[in-house]
């Protein structure tokens, strides 16, 4: 019987042939903490007495609060910079970007173990790598012992067929599968993608959609790793690191779902939960007012989201009482936005360019709503008080629509200006 | 066997829910942030939370984020197991690793707030004092169990060296 690439990757780590349910002993590839969860790790790390760090990769981020706006953050982060020097662990300080952004960029490979504390750690899976979030305390044990206990999960297949319209990209697929599966449908399971617009679809589209797997509950967001994978790395400077890796064709699923593509629409997640989603075109006819737009995160901050939405607002203007945050997802994607001058246009427009990092979307700092205030962001999540303000309203969206309903001021569907 | 009395929540009660993100600074100092502990769900429940209590929620609990400091600062709170009809996969996890008990029970709509409920984690037993109703769980496994039993992970490998036995 042939194996989906969740027991693939498993089998690889355990070092024998293991199957969906089982619980097994895996080594890591890859392991992290960032400011909000390593300070936590680095505690429990030195409570169970580990002396080194064994994972071969270890690596601590601070993204979360960066710069820091206050001093006991600046206490944590301090905390986490003495921890790296000591144990030879590298920090990515303020400036860097975040987290699955720069592992995506720098790291990670196809078949690689990822695990990450922090939740968004299943953005690997764009890179046909197992990523998945995890406590501060598992983490320290992986820091410590390079290993830790994992059950095989049975894997959802998601087939998505056929070719997206104009002005329809992968944050519409991944909330189309939010919709479908509710924000339970994949709990203890994995994800794995499959079709002809998955094949055709570069690996910054596919870091969107693994990105927002734990969105339905899924342990990790799978996608095979193929020529596409290759042109990635390859522009990332690591071609050496690829290697192909797909599920076997008789690998056993759950269950399926299917999605085309091709009649797919522009879609939005209303408040205060990621599978709330609605279509675009008719939340539109509702004329939902809008304070801010934030374009950025690990979701949608890449360069061409930028790109995307800066085509739209460079047509149409920036409507006066929106505040635009724009976010670059980390020093490479702010360089490259820099000599594309994507971010000169962007202040030009009236933007607020914040530093790599994850910005307003952890609810810290750099763009906290007022009570009543609406938000449509390109963030993963609209969780109440998600943003700082639980008497606020979280919208979610690509960088199209989000740049459109900069165009106007409320929620509005890109179609009509692309 | 575990006997306290039940605070009620909806489904899909997220991290953010538990612990704020507005208290981030606070997450190095635990005993504070369990002030706010499940704050934007229940505004008063920190203050009002007394030790040995119960959580019984709908599906999906403990959504969202990997912070681990959302089941802790539910243990340091007082709560002495939640019950769920389901849970995230991430916080499941963090509560067995915190030493905070987590169950699974279908029937979570027939137990009300102020209920009194007797748990039996090892025989999958829960009795609903207040109504007389008995209910059967399936039993938490064996292998978390065992890291249950020694208040949690860290304690689990301090002692034993190494994970228990699948």
């Amino acid at each position: 019987m042939g194996k989906t690439l969740a027991e693939k990757i498993f089998s690889e780590h355990t070092g024998r042939d293991v199957k969906a349910g089982e619980i097994v002993l895996a080594r890591v590839d890859i392991a992290m903490a960032q400011d909000g969860t390593g300070p936590l790790m680095i505690n429990e790390f030195r409570e169970l007495g580990f002396k080194e760090v064994k994972v071969p990769k270890a690596f601590l981020f601070i993204d979360h609060a960066s710069p820091s706006p206050r001093k006991e953050l600046s206490n944590s982060q301090k905390m986490m910079r003495e921890f790296g020097k000591e144990m030879g662990v590298k920090v990515f300080d303020a400036g860097d970007g975040i987290s699955h952004q720069i592992l995506a960029e720098k790291y990670v490979k196809p078949g690689d173990l990822v695990a990450g504390a922090d939740s968004h750690t299943c953005t690997a899976g764009g890179l046909g790598a197992f990523g998945t979030g995890m406590g501060s305390t598992d983490v320290a044990i992986i820091f410590g012992l390079g290993q830790n206990w994992f059950k095989v999960p049975e894997s959802i297949k998601v087939v998505v067929n056929g070719k997206l319209q104009d002005g329809v990209y992968a944050k519409d697929i991944i909330l189309e599968i939010a919709r479908i599966l509710g924000s339970d449908g994949a709990t203890y399971k994995a994800l794995e993608f499959h079709g002809s617009c998955i094949e055709n679809m570069n690996v910054e589209d596919r870091l969107t959609i693994s990105n927002m797997a734990v969105e339905v509950g899924a342990k990790a967001g799978l996608m095979p790793s193929d020529e596409k994978t290759r042109e990635f790395l390859k522009k990332m400077g690591r071609e050496e690191d690829f290697r192909e890796l797909k599920a076997d064709p008789d690998a056993v699923y759950e269950t399926e779902i299917e999605i085309d593509a091709t009649t797919l629409e522009p879609l939005v997640s209303l408040p205060h939960y990621v599978d709330n989603v609605r279509k675009v075109s008719e939340v539109e006819k509702e004329k939902i007012k809008i304070d801010q737009v934030f374009i950025g995160t690990c979701t949608n901050g890449r360069l061409q989201d930028l790109e995307i939405a800066l085509k739209i607002l460079e047509k149409h203007g920036k409507h006066p009482d929106v505040r635009l945050i724009v976010g670059p997802a980390s020093r490479k994607v702010y360089m490259d936005a820099l000599e594309k001058g994507i971010i000169k246009k962007f202040v030009e427009l009236g933007a607020a360019v914040i530093p790599p990092g994850c910005g307003p979307c952890v609810g810290i700092h750099m763009g906290v709503l007022g009570d009543g205030e609406r938000v449509l962001s390109t963030q993963n999540r609209n969780f109440k008080g998600r943003m700082g303000n639980p008497n606020a309203e979280i919208y979610l969206a690509s960088p199209a629509t989000a740049a459109a309903t900069a165009v106007t001021g409320y929620i509005t569907d890109p179609r009509r200006f692309i | 066997m575990i006997r306290g009395r039940v605070w009620k929540f909806g489904d899909n009660i997220s991290t953010d829910h538990i612990a704020p993100g507005r208290y981030f600074h606070l997450r190095n100092n635990l005993e504070e942030l369990a002030k706010h502990v499940l704050e934007d769900a229940m505004e008063d429940f920190a203050k009002k939370v007394q030790k040995g209590d119960i959580i019984v929620a709908g599906k999906n609990f403990g959504l969202g984020s990997s912070r681990e400091h959302a089941a802790r600062i539910i243990k340091i709170a007082g709560v002495s197991c939640i019950v769920a009809k389901s849970f995230a996969r991430i916080f499941y996890r963090n509560a067995i690793n915190v030493g905070l008990p987590v169950i699974e029970l279908k029937e979570v709509d027939e137990i009300n707030q102020g209920d009194e409920l007797e748990i039996d984690l090892e025989n999958g037993v829960l009795k609903n004092l207040t109504t007389g109703k008995e209910y059967r769980f399936t039993p938490i496994p064996k292998f978390l169990l065992e890291i249950l039993k020694e208040d949690g992970i860290v304690n689990y490998l301090k002692k034993h060296g190494s994970f228990p036995k699948v």
